[in-house]
C-alpha cells in the first residue's frame, strides 16, 4: 500500500489520503514551493484553518510537531517530520500577475507558466469545489520572516529549501489534500522546483506522540479527530 | 452624507453595504474590544477579502492607515485612510465553539463566538452567502505580536475608549461583523463592550 509519484515543478495536483497514512513529500530540485489546501474528505466544507492552527499553538510558521487543524477544531494532520523547521503559513500563494513574462500553452506546450491560484482551481473544481473554497494555503518549503518592527515587516527569505529537503504530514481522518509546486509569490525567481510525494500507512498517534505532548492545544485537537473518527 | 449610524452590542454582529467612495467608521467605544470584520466585493461574494494576499502585497503584518485591503483577485476592496489606534491583525482569525475547545477546553464549548455571528449575519442576509465565503478575517483594535523567531501571540490590546479606525470603500462593498464575545484572552480585556458603526456615502 505504497506509492511515489513525482510532481513537476509549476504543476498542481490533488491526492486523498486516508487516516493514519503518511504524505511525505521531497523536494526534488533546489528552491521548491509546495502550495496546500487541506479538506475533511468526508465533508469538504470542513478545511485546513490556518489562523486557528497558528493561534492554537502560539506560532506563525509550520513546523514538526505541530497538528493542522481543521475548521471545525479536529486535526486533519500532524506534521511528524521535517528537515526543515519553518515552513511560511502567512503570506498566500501566487496568482498570475505574480508569474513573470508571457506564457502560453501553444507557445512553450507544457513548460508553461501558471500560478498556483490557477493550477488549485484546476483541482479544486476536480471535486466540485472552486473559487469559494479556496482559503489560505500553507507553503512548504518557503519562509518568510517578521522583522520584529511596529509594522510586522516581513521578508522572504531565498533558498530556504535544497534538494533532499522533506516534510511529512500524517493524516488524523481521512483528507483531500490539494496542492500546487508553483514557486512562493515572493520569490523573485521563477525556478518551479519538483517534488517527491510518497504515501504509506504509518502507526496511529499513541500517548506519547510527539504531536499529542507538543501543546495541550495540539492534544485536544487530536482528541476531537479521534472522538469523532 | 451619513448612511449608517448605529451602535452594535457586545457579542452582536452587524451586514450591510457601503457604496464606492463611501466611507465606514468603526469606534471602539470602551477600549480594548476585537472587532472581527469580513470584507466582500458586494456583487460577487466570492471576489472576498483575503487576509493573505493583503499581508504579503503591503509586505507586513499588520494594517493601520495606509493599508490596501484586497480581496483573492487582488482588488482592492477597501482602504485604511484614518487610524487613531495604531494597527490591527488579520492573522488571529476569528473565534469558533470548536477553536475555543481546542484552546481552552471543552468546558468553553456553548461559549458565544464570532464564527456563530457571521453564520447567523450571512444567512440573514441571504443571497447564498454561507460558510464557504468566510474567509480570514480583520479583527480591528487587536494586537498579536509576531516574532523574528515565528512566535505569535495574543496580546492586551493597543486600543482604548474611542479609539477608530476609519476606511475609504474602493468598490461597493458587502461589510460582515462580529463584535467578538470572547471571555477566555485579553483581545476584549475579557470583558466584550459595544462598538459603533459609521458610514458615508461620500
Ligand atoms: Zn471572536
Amino acid at each position: 500500500m505504497t506509492f511515489t509519484h513525482d510532481v513537476p515543478g509549476g504543476a498542481a495536483w490533488s491526492v486523498p489520503v486516508r487516516r493514519h497514512r503518511a504524505l511525505r513529500l521531497e523536494c526534488l530540485d533546489p528552491g521548491a514551493n509546495v502550495s496546500m489546501l487541506i479538506f475533511a474528505a468526508e465533508q469538504p466544507l470542513e478545511r485546513l484553518n490556518v489562523p486557528d492552527t497558528l493561534k492554537a499553538q502560539m506560532s506563525a510558521r509550520i513546523t514538526p510537531p505541530m497538528v493542522l487543524m481543521s475548521d471545525m477544531g479536529r486535526a486533519l494532520c500532524s506534521v511528524t517530520g521535517s528537515s526543515l523547521d519553518w515552513h511560511d503559513a502567512i503570506t498566500g500563494h501566487s496568482l498570475d500577475t505574480h508569474v513573470p513574462g508571457s506564457t502560453s500553452y501553444a507557445e512553450h506546450r507544457n513548460d508553461w507558466r501558471r500560478s498556483a491560484r490557477a493550477g488549485l482551481l484546476d483541482e479544486l473544481w476536480k471535486h466540485g469545489l472552486g473559487e469559494r473554497d479556496l482559503h489560505a494555503t500553507v507553503n512548504l518549503f518557503s519562509k518568510v520572516v517578521p522583522a520584529g518592527d511596529q509594522r510586522g515587516t516581513l521578508s522572504y527569505v531565498p533558498g530556504h529549501a535544497a534538494a533532499g529537503d522533506w516534510a511529512e504530514l500524517r493524516a488524523e481522518m481521512d483528507i483531500l489534500v490539494v496542492l500546487s509546486t508553483s514557486p512562493h509569490p515572493m520569490d523573485p525567481l521563477w525556478s518551479p522546483a519538483a517534488i517527491r510525494a510518497s504515501l504509506r500507512p504509518v502507526p496511529p498517534p499513541g500517548p506519547r506522540d510527539p504531536s499529542r505532548t507538543f501543546r495541550a492545544e495540539s492534544a485536544r485537537s487530536l482528541d476531537q479527530a479521534e472522538r469523532t473518527a | 452624507m451619513m448612511i449608517l449610524d448605529i451602535e452594535v452590542a457586545a457579542g452582536d454582529g452587524w451586514i450591510g453595504e457601503i457604496p464606492a467612495g463611501g466611507r465606514f467608521r468603526i469606534v471602539d467605544l470602551h477600549g480594548n474590544q476585537a472587532v472581527d470584520t469580513l470584507f466582500f466585493d458586494a456583487h460577487d461574494h466570492a471576489n472576498r477579502y483575503s487576509a493573505a494576499d493583503t499581508i504579503r502585497e503591503q509586505g507586513a503584518a499588520y494594517l493601520t492607515t495606509g493599508s490596501t485591503l484586497v480581496s483573492v483577485r487582488l482588488d482592492p476592496l477597501a482602504t485604511i485612510i484614518d487610524d487613531t489606534c495604531g494597527r490591527h491583525d488579520t492573522l488571529g482569525g476569528a473565534c469558533a465553539q470548536e477553536s475555543n475547545v481546542v484552546r481552552y477546553g471543552e468546558h468553553v464549548r456553548h461559549q458565544h463566538a464570532c464564527r456563530a455571528t457571521f453564520l447567523s449575519q450571512a444567512h440573514r442576509w441571504g443571497r447564498g452567502l454561507d460558510k464557504r465565503d468566510l474567509g480570514h478575517n480583520i479583527n480591528f483594535f487587536m494586537n498579536v505580536p509576531l516574532t523574528p523567531d515565528g512566535g505569535l501571540t495574543f496580546e492586551d490590546g493597543v486600543s482604548a475608549p474611542g479609539k477608530h479606525v476609519e476606511l475609504r470603500a474602493e468598490r461597493d462593498l458587502l461589510i460582515l461583523i462580529s463584535n467578538c464575545p470572547q471571555l477566555n484572552n485579553p483581545c476584549n480585556g475579557y470583558d466584550p463592550t459595544a462598538i459603533r458603526l459609521i458610514g458615508y456615502a461620500s
